[in-house]
């Protein structure tokens, strides 16, 4: 794919976002906007790991400890500042950093990708744990409560900078979300591009002989998997901003979603999953209203039936169908 | 000194409890590089299967040792057949499809038996250690995870089908060219495996809640316990259970018991980060 159809294609999602930004507040209830903010909050999750993984090669199966990371350091430093400026650059930080610092234990430890599955997982589920146990008083951070079980409900929702008093109404942070889902995505297709974006793909084609060119595998892949922690934050404060934080965000189900999402919709694509995501979402909503048959289980068959029958993933098969039916139109 | 006593007790039961939740999964992803994320949800059907046979009027004993790894040996046989030999040398599908497993197992059985905590009371009752009073039923775990590590290494060792997993472990066309049918023998030895992880299930339900999620609590630990212990899977888990039960067990004294999980994922970490193949990997390599 040459530089100039990869530039149409971010001038395309850009322009579809501008106009998901201008047409669905107007468009949708209330109610039904918040959900769909809740939906482009995940698709940016979905993006961080569409990008380390699908590009860098790196099974991250704990996206989710960065999400709620996210979430929960927005939630405690808006609280005690009593203004979002800068609980924002701190709650994109923080993930950051546990990011760079959970993947300097794994990346300089040589880890190979399957452990590194497990330990991410188990980072996610270790800090679900803690999370539910912060219930009372001696678990506060300054003016916040981490409220255990219950999370933080009252999370303050995004206000312009330095302004406390005006809070963005639910249209405005539905726009937000979308914008930082376009930018999202434009950032991950641009840093592929750049020098250091072709490495890190080098790195997940063939490890080895990156290393042995003269790469430092070890280096790409942190910052990768830094970049990756820093947008599933930013997941984590729009989510934040939608719902509430609650150690649901770190829970194994969230967890699996992400997977599952990136697996659905395409690795080694970025619109991909941000369609598996919907696709997705809308199924477990639809099973949420069936009462017959538990969630859980739906999307485990679901999961199941992706891996043994379309282990591409639906985007780069959808795309393969269409590429071999126009060829045939073409002879 | 009864403290003392007290605190290696229960130092030593959280090494046998992590010890017989490890052991299955040693089998399967230790043996046979099976990652098995449903590793946990075996255990809950175990669980399950002693509480509801117990429930149903079968003997204690027959409900916590004989009737689990008969039933989720049978699962696994089916899961072996229908899932997971599809994928054999897709490591990352085999984890990605188990997972799935996972929660399809989660979601069925709360549908089935509902989201609620149910379990019996641990028999055997109790003793004194001076002023303290530690329950019988930790000393017959700690003796199980003991006597299940011995018929594990003596089936390996000592039997010719042990023989001939491992043979087929190491390199499954010479086994073939030998005459074995590696399939028969995957099967057998997943079957194995799911059948030790659900006696460790129908172990820990006197002990831990029986919920449709209770597998999540184990699967992390199990997996960080088999991959730390690394190359050598017995000897591996064995070492890496009690390293890692010692660690967790004492900060749970300290602070609480979620510091103590927090402790043994940190202290895993960091030894993965010295040791990157596992413990075995650097010593004791020539063990089972």
């Amino acid at each position: 794919m040459g530089p100039s159809r990869s530039s149409a294609e971010i001038v395309a999602v850009l322009l579809i976002a501008l106009f998901a930004a201008w047409a669905l507040p107007q468009a949708l209830e209330l109610f039904a906007l918040i959900n769909a903010t809740v939906w482009v909050s995940m698709a940016v999750l979905a993006v961080s790991l569409g990008l380390i993984w699908g590009f860098g090669g790196i099974l991250c199966f704990g996206q989710t400890a960065f999400f709620g990371l996210g979430g929960y350091t927005y939630a405690v430093a808006s609280i005690n500042f009593g203004d979002t400026t800068w609980a924002v650059p701190i709650a994109l930080l923080v993930p950051t950093l546990v990011a760079a610092a959970l993947g300097y234990l794994m990346f300089y430890g040589r880890i190979s990708d399957v452990y590194m599955g497990v330990i991410t997982l188990t980072t996610t589920l270790i800090l679900f744990k803690f999370a539910n146990s912060t219930a009372g008083d001696e678990w506060n951070i300054g003016a916040s409560p981490l409220g255990g079980f219950n999370g933080i409900p009252g999370t303050p929702p995004l206000n312009w900078p330095f302004d406390p008093g005006d809070q963005l109404p639910p249209e405005q942070i539905f726009v937000v979300a979308v914008l930082c889902l376009a930018l999202c995505y434009a950032a991950a297709k641009l840093i592929l591009r750049t020098r250091f974006g072709r490495v890190c793909v080098a790195i997940k084609e063939n490890e080895l002989r990156a290393e042995l060119l003269g790469y430092d595998v070890r280096l790409h892949k942190l910052a990768l998997f830094a970049i990756g922690g820093f947008m599933a934050g930013m997941a984590g404060i729009l989510f934040a901003n939608c719902v509430f934080v609650s150690p649901t965000m770190f829970s194994l189900s969230y967890a699996g979603q992400v997977i599952i999402w990136v697996l659905v919709g395409g690795i080694g694509t970025l619109v991909g999953p941000v369609i598996g995501c919907m696709l997705i979402q809308a199924l477990t909503t639809y099973a949420g209203t069936l009462s017959s048959v538990d969630p859980n289980l739906l999307l485990g068959v679901v999961f199941m039936l992706a891996v043994v029958a379309v282990p591409k993933g639906l985007l780069p098969t959808a795309t393969n169908l269409i590429a071999r039916l126009t060829r045939r139109g073409d002879a | 000194m009864d403290y003392a006593v007290v605190v290696a007790l229960q130092i030593l039961s959280g090494v046998a409890t992590l010890v017989i939740v490890s052991l299955g999964l040693a089998v399967v992803f230790g043996m046979m590089r099976v990652i098995n994320l449903a590793h946990g949800e075996f255990l809950m059907l175990g669980g399950y299967t002693a509480i509801l046979s117990y429930g149903h009027g079968a003997n204690l004993w027959l409900a916590i040792l004989v009737l689990p790894p008969i039933v989720v040996g049978l699962i696994g046989a089916v899961v072996e057949r229908l899932l997971i030999r599809r994928l054999y040398g897709r490591m990352i599908d085999t984890m990605l499809a188990t997972w799935g497993l996972s929660l399809a197992f989660i979601g069925g059985v709360t549908m089935l038996f509902g989201n609620s905590n149910t379990g019996v009371s641990a028999p055997l009752g109790s003793f004194e250690v001076g002023r303290f009073h530690v329950a019988s039923y930790d000393i017959f775990l700690m003796l199980a995870a003991c006597a299940l590590s011995a018929i594990v290494w003596a089936v390996l060792k000592l039997t010719p089908a042990g023989l001939i997993a491992r043979g087929t472990m190491q390199n499954a066309e010479m086994a073939a060219a030998l005459g074995v049918a590696p399939d028969r023998v995957y099967a057998i030895t997943f079957s194995a495996g799911a059948a030790l992880s659900g006696l460790a299930g129908g172990l820990i339900a006197p002990v831990a809640g029986v919920l449709p999620t209770m597998g999540t609590a184990y699967i992390a630990k199990a997996f960080i316990t088999v991959i730390t212990g690394g190359a050598a899977m017995l000897t591996g888990t064995l070492v890496a259970s009690a390293l890692l039960g010692t660690v967790s067990t004492v900060f749970t004294f300290v602070w609480t018991p979620v510091f103590g999980e927090v402790a043994l994922l940190v202290f895993a970490i960091v030894l993965l980060r010295l040791l990157p193949r596992g413990i075995t990997g650097r010593f004791l390599r020539r063990s089972l």
